[in-house]
């Protein structure tokens, strides 16, 4: 068994490094590795019983405390961002169980803990992305039973899938699933990305990072290993299209970020704004500025004191893996991204239509 | 920052702030003690246990003290501590036909050996209120209204009960040391499906350890129920009896009391002593089954729990025999019928979490939501315009329709 050593003078005997006894760890890392062999399988875990209520991140919490070592940096984000509260609750957890160095910064951390975003700033080699997954079966909406949808999965049963999407298309002209938007994984296996927007989808696509989903409550584990094909159905005359936004982000004016929508007043005001909170601190450090940035911070909606606002070369100087893309003014949208992006649609946005 | 659920930091440690002033009250009123409610809040106490998977009282009283009296709450908290401590070995199987019995009721006989031992129960209470326990302190209340306000006598006997309808009379004659359990009477006539450990006597399972997998076996299915939702299996158990569920059950016998927990060390290779559980058990009499082959027998239907729990126990036992429809080769049609349904959802820690999660922040999906919703919406209004405007509207075939 392997002990890591508590901090000297720490005051919490009780609890061994990172919350979990050791066995439990390496049961988590056993089902992590065959998690990791068999792409986009879901493997039936011993999940714990957590200090923390099921749903609220126990999977991604079990994976991330089976995997960190004193060594890592840890980024939590909730909704892209680093300081949602349950982000922060689960930060301050490994800080206090693992005394986790921690980050905000996309490129300094080594484990990434999530729910519900990707980080805009390529991943890369080395880095660990972990998933918060509420449901692990993406056919459970079409097949309720556990012991049949397994069976589906094993004779890789997925034309009722198939069938569902047609019926999107046949009803509504396209395929209405905006997020958890299922995947082919392998060319084998269909997979839940968990509840991320479709527009992270090809994010995950050959991705250099290795990317492992926990699902504490359901009690699953399942993986993709580095450089893995991650392919969203689709069919060839419908082919998989993700989000897009007429206006740039208000606070950095970023065009090719996921957007979050800001309501601002009771008459139908709107702004969009980064979701992923430290891709639109890093632009707005790097000197990019919305078109709302000086209202919001009139308003105190962003703090622009001295030590945020800080010229570009400074940052460079600290952030050796920083994105290329975010040289220069205009973004260049990866080339998985744009090629899925939906560019014809212009998106009405903000006052009703 | 923009949102409300940003800055959580400062926000989380003055709700905890906000969460201790709250469960305190208004400080010039005595704070409770977790002795007093253990004592006199002993079925709460059990029924957290049990949904917190964990004999011990005194914790359960601090989770309920802790929690408000949120018994979910409390359950949860004993759990997260349950699942920390360390196993250091298995009990020998208990022997519930050796406990000593605080209370113990037949529905199939009218009398048998041991007899019919009413001990403490609200079940021949008129529910009225006892406005005297609102003002005295030092009033032993009986559970009849006509005898509260009596004053209070110290007694040795049951001092967890607290009740004073046990009269001296009874507490004169002892009870039969001999207390047989019903179905082992039915079941010495060869009338009572016989328990039968699986083949080589496997070790149980163990769902806290390892994920359930379907169809599960009955030593899951008791456990995920002996832990699962009071109300849950309440609801359930009434299902069945109404008409979802083909279930005629009678109560073979319900009892309440102690039994000894032993464990046989490696080192010492005898049984040890290490002390009593409280237990309630309930075994089910239900209609018989039978084959070319097999002559019809009674089958069963079982419930054990902690602490008295007289509900959840017979809760459990009409589930159970439910769940053996398979067994039985009964059609499944209803919900306690099926394990899938049942195992998952009675587990109300995991139940509040998941319902409870949708209080988290979900603005990323609204949003691809929302931008979806808006562009069906104007693309049904472009089209809707455009056959207006055309002369000859067949003429502009629509993908959508």
């Amino acid at each position: 068994m392997t002990m890591h050593q508590m901090p000297a003078g720490d005051t919490k005997p009780a609890y061994n490094y990172a919350y979990l006894d050791e066995q439990t760890k390496r049961m988590i890392r056993r089902a992590l590795l065959k998690a990791v062999a068999v792409p986009g399988y879901q493997v039936p875990f011993g999940s714990r019983e957590m200090p923390l209520a099921r749903g609220w991140g126990t999977g991604g919490i079990q994976v991330t405390a089976a995997i960190i070592g004193p060594a890592d940096t840890l980024k939590v984000i909730d909704q892209g961002a680093d300081d949602t509260t349950n982000a922060v609750s689960i930060r301050k957890f490994f800080e206090r169980t693992a005394d986790a160095r921690t980050t905000e910064a996309t490129e300094e951390a080594t484990i990434i803990q999530t729910r519900h975003r990707i980080p805009e700033a390529p991943l890369k080699a080395g880095q660990v992305m972990v998933y918060q997954v509420p449901m692990p079966e993406p056919l459970r909406r079409l097949e309720p039973r556990e012991a049949e949808t397994r069976k589906m999965h094993a004779w890789a049963e997925y034309g009722l899938m198939q069938v569902k999407l047609y019926e999107d298309i046949a009803r509504y002209g396209e395929i209405t699933k905006t997020y958890d938007y299922p995947v082919m994984v392998n060319g084998r296996y269909v997979m839940a990305p968990s509840p991320i927007p479709k527009f992270d989808n090809p994010k995950m696509h050959m991705s250099p990072a290795l990317q492992l989903f926990g699902a504490g409550r359901e009690k699953r584990i399942y993986a993709l290993p580095p450089h893995t094909s991650v392919k969203s159905l689709d069919f060839e005359d419908h082919p998989f299209r993700i989000q897009s936004w007429t206006e740039p982000c208000g606070l950095c004016g970023a065009s090719d970020s996921y957007l979050d929508e800001v309501v601002i007043d009771d008459r139908g005001g709107r702004m969009f704004v980064c979701s992923d909170s430290h891709h639109c601190e890093t632009r707005r450090e790097a000197g990019h500025r919305g078109t709302m940035l000086g209202d919001a911070t009139a308003s105190g909606f962003v703090d622009l004191s001295p030590s945020t606002v800080i010229p570009g070369d400074r940052r460079e100087a600290r952030d050796p893996f920083r994105n290329p893309t975010e040289q220069g003014s205009g973004m260049d949208p990866g080339s998985a991204v744009g090629s899925a992006r939906d560019d014809g649609a212009d998106m009405q946005t903000g006052v009703k239509s | 920052m923009y949102v409300a659920v940003k800055g959580g930091e400062a926000a989380i440690l003055a709700t905890h702030e906000l969460v201790a002033e709250a469960r305190r009250g208004d400080p010039a009123i005595p704070e409770i003690s977790v002795a007093q409610i253990r004592e006199q809040q002993a079925l709460a106490c059990a029924r957290v246990m049990n949904e917190g998977s964990l004999y011990d009282s005194d914790l359960a009283a601090l989770a309920l003290k802790q929690s408000q009296g949120d018994v979910i709450e409390a359950a949860f908290l004993m759990r997260a501590y349950r699942t920390t401590l360390p196993r250091f070995g298995s009990s020998v199987p208990l022997d519930t036909a050796t406990m000593s019995i605080r209370r113990r009721v037949s529905a199939t006989y009218k009398d048998l050996p041991g007899g019919q031992v009413l001990g403490p129960t609200y079940d021949y209470t008129h529910r009225l209120f006892d406005f005297a326990l609102m003002d005295s302190e030092n009033v032993r209340v009986g559970l009849d209204p006509t005898i509260s306000g009596r004053e209070a006598r110290p007694s040795t006997t049951h001092p967890s009960s607290g009740d004073a309808r046990i009269k001296p009379e009874h507490h004169a004659a002892p009870l039969d040391a001999h207390m047989p359990r019903v179905p082992d009477i039915l079941g010495a006539e060869g009338l009572m499906e016989a328990e039968e450990a699986p083949e080589g006597d496997p070790r149980p399972f163990d769902l806290t350890r390892d994920p359930v997998s379907f169809p599960a076996d009955r030593d899951v299915r008791l456990q995920a129920m002996a832990r699962g939702d009071e109300g849950f299996l309440l609801g359930l158990g009434y299902s069945v009896q109404r008409g979802f569920g083909g279930s005629h059950p009678f109560v073979g016998e319900v009892r309440v009391g102690e039994v000894a927990v032993e464990l046989v060390p490696e080192e010492l290779g005898f049984a040890v002593d290490l002390g009593d559980l409280t237990l309630t058990e309930c075994q089910m009499v239900n209609q018989f089954q039978g084959s070319k082959d097999i002559a019809p027998q009674f089958t069963r239907g079982y419930g054990l729990v902690f602490g008295h729990a007289e509900r959840k126990a017979m809760s459990m036992s009409l589930v159970d025999r439910a769940l053996k429809a398979r067994d039985f080769g009964e059609a499944a049609d209803y919900p306690a019928q099926q394990d899938e349904f049942v195992l998952y959802h009675s587990d109300n820690v995991e139940a509040a979490g998941f319902v409870e999660h949708l209080k988290l922040p979900h603005y990323v999906d609204f949003q691809g939501e929302l931008e979806l919703i808006r562009r069906i919406r104007r693309e049904r209004d472009e089209r809707l315009a455009g056959e207006q405007d055309s002369k000859e509207p067949d003429a502009m075939p629509e993908a959508a329709e």
